[in-house]
C-alpha cells in the first residue's frame, strides 16, 4: 500500500483511458501525457495499460508500506527518496517505509509515478482513470491508501536510463491537422492562426486548455458534433479552447484544428503563461 | 431512398468523420444509424462509432490505418447499407415529478408563456422525443421534438449546482441531467430514474434512435420510485417500436 502524506496540486490515477464508451457520453480520460506515462511503465517492465499516478506542477508526498520499484517520468522537480535526490526515467528501488517527495518544478507540468504492476485502484468500464461519477473517487486526497501489488523486480537492467528530449517539455511549435471547420475561416484568419503566438491560460485543467490570444470570430456555431482530445474549438468571444483528455464527447463550437497525439502530450507539459505557435503536421 | 451527399474526412490520427448535411432531421438520423450498424458489422480495427445529429465518428484502435483505402472501403460499404432491415427501437416512459419543489423555474416559465403550470406539463408530456445521441455528460440524452410553445432561452446566470435527475428546457432543447452538475437550463421537474450507472452492464438504458415520453407523477410516487430503484426492484416501462 502507498499512503498519501500530502497531495500535490492535482493528483489522480490514470492509464490509457476508457476507450469504447464515448457513445454513452463518457470522456476518454487517461494520462494527459501518454508518452511520459507509457515511458514510466516500459522502463519498469510493466504492461502499457498499467495505471500510474499523475500530478500537476507540484508533486505529492508518498510513503510506501511495502517494498517495490518505481519510475518517475514527465515533469522534472527534484524528486527525493527519504530526502536524497533521485533521477527521472530510471528504475528506483523502494524499501518498506521509504518516503517519496518532490521539490520545485524545474521543467514540464505533468509528472508520473509508475509502480511495479501498476496502481490497483478500482477498474470501471475497462479503465482505472479517475473521473467524477465514473470512479468512486474523482482524484487522490490526503491520507488515501493506494493499493499496489507485492512484486519483486526481475530482469532488471541496472543502469537503464532513457532521456526525454527537452523539446518535449518546451517545444515552441505544436503540430496540428486542419479541423473540420478550418475552411470556414477567412484567409486572413487562417494565416493568423499559424503566425500568432498563443499562451496557455491559468484556467487549464484535465478537460481543456483555454488559450490567451484571440482570433477574431465571425463563424456561426455548428450543430452539436463529435469532438476529441486535441480538438481546438473557436468560441464566440474569439477565445480558442484545446480540449484535453477529460473533455466532453460532443460540442457545438467550430472545430478549427486537431492536435496530433504527440502535440497533446506536449501541450499537457506546458504551464500557464507559456507560449507556442501551431504548425501543420 | 437516401441520396444525401456525405463527406469523409480524417479527423485525427486514429479517426474518420463522416458528415451528412448540417441539419437536425429524423430522416438523416435514421439513415446514419443504419450506416453505423453496417460499419460496426463489417469493420475490424474500429473501437467504436459515435453518432451525433448528422455525423459518425469512427475511432480506430491503431494509428496505422491507411485512410485513403479505408475511406474507399467505407464508401463501398455505403452502397450496401440500404438493404438492411429497419432498426428496432424502444419507446421509454420516463416518470417526471413536475412539482414546484423540483420545478424551480415552472412559475417563471408559466408567467413568461402566459399560461398555467398544468398546461406546460401537458405540452411537455404529450410530445414523443427522439433520442438523437448521448453526449456532453455520461448518460445525457440529446432529445428532439420539444413543443415549440415551450421554447425558452437558457437562464442568464447558470446555477452552480443542479440536482441529479433535473428536467430542463434550454432554447429548443429539453433533457434530463444524469448527475448533479452546473447548468443554465430552466428546471421544470425531476425524474427519479437513473440515467447513467457506470457499474451496470448497460450503463444507460436508452440507445440512439429510441424514443422517450415523459409521464407526470406526483411527489409521493417520485419518492416511491426512488426507493424501489435503491432496492433494485424498479423496472422502467418501454414499448417496442420501429423508428
Amino acid at each position: 500500500m502507498v499512503e498519501v502524506l500530502r497531495t500535490g496540486l492535482y493528483d489522480s490515477i490514470q492509464d490509457l483511458g476508457r476507450l469504447g464508451y464515448q457513445h454513452l457520453g463518457v470522456p476518454t480520460s487517461g494520462a494527459m501525457d501518454q508518452y511520459a506515462a507509457s515511458l514510466a511503465n516500459s522502463i519498469l517492465g510493466n504492461q502499457p495499460e498499467d495505471a500510474v499516478l499523475e500530478f500537476t506542477l507540484l508533486g505529492p508526498s508518498l510513503r510506501f508500506h511495502i517494498s517495490t520499484a518505481i519510475c518517475i517520468t514527465g515533469m522534472q522537480s527534484d524528486a527525493k527518496i527519504n530526502g536524497r535526490s533521485v533521477s527521472n526515467n530510471t528504475v528506483i528501488n523502494i524499501n518498506q517505509q521509504d518516503r517519496l517527495s518532490f521539490g520545485q518544478r524545474i521543467l514540464g507540468s505533468k509528472g508520473y509515478v509508475a509502480v511495479l504492476g501498476g496502481f490497483q485502484s478500482e477498474n470501471v468500464m475497462g479503465s482505472r482513470s479517475m473521473y467524477q461519477n465514473i470512479t468512486q473517487k474523482p482524484r487522490i486526497l490526503k491520507n488515501d491508501q493506494l493499493s499496489i501489488l507485492q512484486l519483486t523486480l526481475i530482469n532488471r537492467q541496472p543502469n537503464a536510463h532513457v532521456n526525454t528530449p527537452v523539446s518535449h517539455f518546451n517545444s515552441a511549435q505544436l503540430e496540428v491537422f486542419k479541423g473540420m471547420e478550418f475552411n470556414r475561416l477567412s484567409r486572413v484568419q487562417q494565416d493568423l492562426l499559424f503566425k500568432k503566438e498563443f499562451m496557455v491560460s491559468k484556467d487549464c485543467n484535465r478537460m481543456a486548455y483555454p488559450l490567451e490570444g484571440c482570433l477574431e470570430n465571425n463563424l456561426e456555431s455548428i450543430i452539436t458534433g463529435p469532438v476529441l482530445p486535441g480538438t481546438v474549438q473557436l468560441t464566440p468571444s474569439g477565445q480558442m479552447i484545446v480540449l484535453m483528455r477529460d473533455c466532453q464527447t460532443t460540442g457545438g463550437y467550430p472545430r478549427i484544428l486537431q492536435l496530433t497525439e504527440m502535440a497533446i502530450n506536449q501541450l499537457s507539459q506546458r504551464a500557464p503563461g507559456e507560449k507556442f505557435t501551431f504548425k501543420i503536421a | 431512398m437516401s441520396s444525401y451527399k456525405l463527406t469523409y474526412t480524417r479527423f485525427s490520427e486514429r479517426s474518420i468523420l463522416i458528415q451528412w448535411p448540417e441539419e437536425i432531421d429524423p430522416k438523416i438520423h435514421k439513415d446514419l444509424l443504419r450506416y453505423k450498424e453496417n460499419i460496426l458489422k463489417y469493420s475490424k480495427d474500429i473501437i467504436q462509432v459515435i453518432n451525433t445529429y448528422n455525423a459518425l465518428l469512427l475511432a480506430y484502435t491503431t494509428i496505422e490505418v491507411d485512410y485513403k483505402n479505408e475511406i474507399e472501403r467505407l464508401k463501398l460499404l455505403r452502397t450496401k447499407t440500404l438493404a438492411i432491415e429497419p432498426l428496432q427501437t424502444k419507446l421509454w416512459k420516463i416518470p417526471v415529478c413536475y412539482d414546484v419543489k423540483y420545478g424551480l423555474d415552472l412559475e417563471e416559465l408559466a408567467a413568461a408563456k402566459n399560461s398555467s403550470i398544468a398546461q406546460l406539463v401537458q405540452w411537455h408530456t404529450e410530445a414523443v422525443y427522439k433520442v438523437y445521441f448521448i453526449g456532453f455528460l455520461p448518460g445525457f440524452l440529446y432529445l428532439g421534438g420539444l413543443d415549440n410553445r415551450l421554447i425558452m432561452p437558457r437562464r442568464q446566470r447558470p446555477r452552480p449546482q443542479i440536482m441529479k435527475g433535473a428536467v430542463g428546457i434550454g432554447g429548443n432543447q429539453t433533457g434530463v441531467y444524469p448527475n448533479a452538475s452546473p447548468g443554465g437550463w430552466n428546471i421544470i421537474g425531476n425524474s427519479p430514474i437513473t440515467f447513467f450507472d457506470a457499474k451496470a452492464k448497460q450503463p444507460c438504458f436508452a440507445n440512439a434512435g429510441d424514443n422517450i415520453q415523459f409521464v407526470a407523477i406526483d411527489i409521493n410516487r417520485h419518492a416511491e420510485i426512488r426507493d424501489q430503484i435503491d432496492h433494485g426492484n424498479y423496472k422502467l416501462e418501454s414499448e417496442v417500436g420501429n423508428g
